[in-house]
């Protein structure tokens, strides 16, 4: 919020922003549309639902979402998998369970209440967070502007990494790295993950590269934030109950003070 | 107590005066709230509300949380997600939580820069504008150590650096900032001290809070022409003066559910614009984000502490006259508390004899060159250390020592003030028809 | 604004009590979230019903599985069992109250009001599903004990028979049968 009044503040001095300022090499971030963006957007239940299977048939083979369970694809605002769906999911995996064999511990398939797995390749980090670990968009000249009409742009850079390998590959300390337009570094350790085509929807929506990213990065904006139909809601009522105190308070105050404030022009009392 | 002379309670029933006698509580609100105001305070005195509301805010939304928050370095970062996900509303108390120390800043700026442009700092008033400084501290101190709690990336390397501050003091450095963090470098045992110090320490600020109003309370609020209240008599304060209730409260309400629907809105809306992405990330003790920034609120001292290298010429000085003592890290932290300390020694630094920036036509623009030199600070705070920003942070962190420490002393010598309305009533009849009597039913000439 | 034509003290009063209503709805709606962030979280929530996969287990045992914090124990009985159950007479017994969630809470505490019908088998009464505390103070009962043949606690000795009936000792109730049903013919959902 302050950051906007700096901007003001900047014009107010009139600080010459030079070219230097902007020389920074700048990831590209495509700004991609998601139908959760705005104050009324909300998750697309399909979407969420392809992005699952991306994320289940690609994805997880490296990542872990340790922090989303099971039983919340089922929720409401989310993928709202039927309830056994939910169950034949959980079944798929196995957890550790150390209250097993009389503490031993051993494994046995999962159920709704378990947690997904964590990442199995150690460099692979934990996706449950990823859309609101990253900000998509910076600047310009550190005011935060980009941020407050774009939004932090979580699910579009990681859209934008998806989408954003160019083919070029090198080696470096004996490992692989590929380049891409929106990693920060401009070469990623990760390998092309998807290459369009990865998957099969069963309601026929497109799986080309671009729609299969865009899928994924929905999903995961969702285990990220999967209160934010909820949150958008309770925002709403809060604007909307305090809006309509305020009006009336404002009036009462008008009201209460009118004997003291009489304007001038309103009585014939001398000037 | 001492204060402006008005009505006092009295009690009426005998149940009313049954409980006087013994705890004469009744009274005491009622001199709180009924107390005479000014009657020409404008809208940059709500903030005070502003911040009594979003203290209770805070502790109750905190007490709330910590019915859910586990302070281990193992749980804290699952505990948070826990709160976000399966707690009822979970969500909502932490964002607001968190966007509420955002909210407890922007009003507690609005108030200080209220108080430096009409000179509420002055006399009588130092003790209510020093007792407000240690507030801001302990302010400040609780939002730091509240930023630890989620024990993200930056709530981890934040607290690294801001506790590597207390190393760089000499000789006790080193064994101070073990001391704060409980051993060689911040783990479990700090997470556990800043859960406990972060809880307390609102106690505390509520506990000055009381003092505060009641020191200014003692002198009577200040206003924007900088004239006191006549306590000649009543009759006269009357001419001055609204009671608090309903005039003020009302009017303090009326602004607070403004700004909460903008708070409302951020919170439902953008919940984490003000905050940094890198504390979605669990803390790592193994890998610093690339750009460790603090909280927007702490920007423009964070800028101040980093302006002072070892190329500056005045720490250049300081190092040689010191023999090394005062390094540029230590200078660096000096400068940091300095800036806070001589904002603290404003009603002495001041010399004008015209307390409101409203009758004083030269300070008004090193005024608003100040609220400049704080938001410049605060941008460059937020940039990477580098050229041209290690230049602009220097000549912005300089005004910020030049307005206090030669501007204001030098104004009450060369700056030539404007008259003053005589009393506060005189003022107010230059806006305001001629009050047509009591505080009750109006009955309106025809027009 | 002007005020010269302020209206009389009906709407002004009017005014002055709908700001108040307002102040009171928020506040009272701020309140709330504060009191429902107590109440069991969704993953306590999503423990409150469980299933239970019983396909392992053979007549004569005993499957015992922790539920809200509480064991309850699913026992496929032999036949023997269930003729000793059926062989009490229900009036006789300290408790003849049938203690089942699932049927009408005067039910008699026959043994096929205690047991439960797997799918496909109705009026069999293989299995027993029952919380496994003790009605007297809470203490797990011993299973395949006591001198009912049933379940006997060791806190204060009392005798539950085949059926989980309560039959000496100083416990006032059967054991009480949570809500439960077969899901499919290997499986019971608890809650």
């Amino acid at each position: 919020m302050l950051k906007k009044l700096a901007l003001g503040a900047l014009l107010v001095c009139g600080l010459a922003t030079g070219p230097a300022l902007a020389a920074e090499e700048e990831s590209h971030v495509v700004d991609f549309d998601f139908s959760f963006e705005g104050p009324f957007g909300s998750y697309d239940q399909m979407q969420l639902q392809r992005g699952l299977q991306v994320f289940t048939e690609v994805c997880s083979a490296c990542h872990g979402l340790r922090y989303v369970a099971y039983r919340s694809l089922g929720y409401e605002g989310g993928p709202e998998l039927p309830e056994p769906q939910v169950r034949a999911y959980a079944d798929f995996y196995e957890v550790f369970d150390e209250t097993l064999l009389d503490g031993e511990g051993d494994f046995r398939p999962a159920t709704p209440t378990d947690h997904f797995p964590e990442s199995s390749l150690s460099n692979a980090p934990d996706l449950s967070l990823m859309a609101k670990a990253r900000a998509g968009f910076h600047g310009p000249y550190g005011l935060g502007i980009n941020q407050f009409l774009k939004g932090m742009g979580g699910p579009e850079y990681i859209a934008s990494v998806l989408t954003g390998y160019t083919g070029e590959q090198r080696e470096e300390a004996g490992a692989v790295l590929y380049e891409n337009t929106a990693f920060p570094s401009g070469w990623i350790a990760m390998a092309p993950p998807l290459y369009g085509d990865d998957v099969s929807f069963q309601d026929g929506s497109p799986t080309d590269l671009e729609s299969t990213a865009k899928d994924v990065a929905a999903f995961l904006m969702w285990t990220a934030e999967p209160k934010l139909g909820a949150r958008k809601q309770a925002g709403f009522t809060g604007v909307l109950m305090l809006g309509v105190l305020a009006v009336l308070l404002y009036l009462t105050n008008k009201r209460i003070w009118a004997p003291h404030k009489r304007k001038l022009k309103d009585t014939p009392a001398p000037r | 107590m001492a204060g402006i002379p008005h009505d006092h309670y009295t009690p009426k029933s005998g149940g009313e005066r049954w409980l006087h006698k013994r705890l004469p509580v009744v009274g005491l609100l009622y001199d709180t709230i009924m107390i005479p105001t000014p009657k020409n305070l404008n809208w940059m005195w709500i903030w005070g509300i502003v911040l009594t509301f979003t203290l209770v805010l805070q502790i109750v939304t905190g007490v709330v949380l910590v019915m859910h928050y586990i302070p281990s370095t193992e749980q804290a970062f699952a505990s948070v997600e826990h709160i976000m996900r399966d707690v009822n509303g979970g969500f909502m108390l932490r964002y607001m939580h968190a966007n509420g120390a955002s909210l407890f800043f922007v009003a507690v700026y609005a108030h200080i820069f209220r108080n430096l442009y009409y000179g509420s700092y002055k006399e009588p008033r130092e003790v209510t504008w020093i007792i407000g400084i240690l507030m801001y501290l302990l302010m400040m101190g609780t939002a730091f150590m509240g930023y630890v709690l989620p024990w993200g990336q930056m709530s981890f390397w934040g607290a690294t650096v801001i506790t590597g501050l207390f190393g760089a003091i000499p000789f006790v450095g080193e064994p101070l900032q073990t001391w704060l963090l409980g051993g060689p470098a911040v783990g479990g045992y700090t997470l556990t001290r800043f859960f406990s110090l972060h809880y307390l320490m609102p106690m505390i600020l509520a506990g000055l809070t009381m003092v505060h109003i009641w020191a200014f309370h003692t002198t009577g609020n200040n206003n924007p022409t900088g004239v006191e209240v006549r306590r000649t008599s009543k009759e006269d304060a009357r001419k001055d003066t609204l009671p608090f209730w309903p005039y003020f409260v009302i009017k303090d309400l009326f602004a607070l559910a403004v700004i909460l629907v903008v708070f409302f809105a951020i919170v439902g809306f953008m919940p984490n614009y003000l905050g940094h992405p890198d504390n979605y990330i669990e803390a790592n003790s193994l890998s610093t984000p690339a750009h460790i920034v603090p909280e927007w609120y702490f920007l423009p001292f964070y800028a101040i502490l980093r302006a002072f290298t070892g190329d500056v010429w005045v720490v250049q000085i300081a190092s040689f006259v010191t023999g090394g003592i005062v390094d540029a890290k230590f200078f660096g932290v000096l400068a940091m508390f300095g800036a806070i300390i001589v904002m603290a020694l404003a009603p002495w630094l001041d010399t004008s004899s015209v307390r409101s920036g409203r009758y004083r036509p030269m300070f008004k623009w090193w005024f608003a060159l100040l609220v400049v030199d704080f938001f410049v600070l605060m941008w460059v705070g937020a940039m990477p250390a580098e050229e041209p920003y290690a230049t602009i942070s220097l000549i912005a962190s300089a005004y910020w020592f030049g307005y206090f420490l030669v501007v204001l002393p030098l104004l009450g010598v060369f700056e030539k003030p404007l008259p003053q309305p005589g009393t506060i009533e005189e003022d107010y009849a230059t806006h305001y028809a001629p009050n047509t009597g009591g505080t009750t039913t109006v009955v309106n000439p025809a027009e | 604004m002007s005020h010269a034509d302020d209206p009389t003290g009906t709407r002004r009063d009017f005014l002055f009590y709908a700001t108040a209503g307002a102040g009171t709805v928020v506040a009272g709606a701020a309140v709330w979230p504060l009191v429902n962030q107590m109440n069991p979280t969704a993953d306590v929530q999503a423990l409150s019903s469980i299933r239970v996969d019983v396909g392992g287990v053979q007549p004569g045992t005993q499957l015992t599985v922790q539920w809200l914090g509480k064991p309850v124990f699913i026992r496929r009985r032999t036949a023997e069992e269930i003729e000793e159950a059926n062989a009490v007479d229900v009036s006789t017994l300290p408790d003849p109250l049938a203690r089942n969630a699932n049927i009408d809470g005067e039910a008699p505490a026959t043994d096929p009001n205690r047991a439960l019908a797997a799918p496909g088998a109705e009026g069999s009464e293989e299995w027993l599903v029952m919380m496994g505390v003790c009605t007297h103070l809470g203490c797990v009962p011993l299973g395949n004990a006591g001198d009912f043949d049933g379940w006997f606690c060791p806190c204060h000795g009392s005798h539950y028979d085949t059926a989980g009936r309560i039959r000496r000792g100083p416990a006032p109730e059967n054991l009480p049968i949570p809500v439960a049903e077969f899901a499919d013919e290997s499986t019971i959902v608890l809650g």
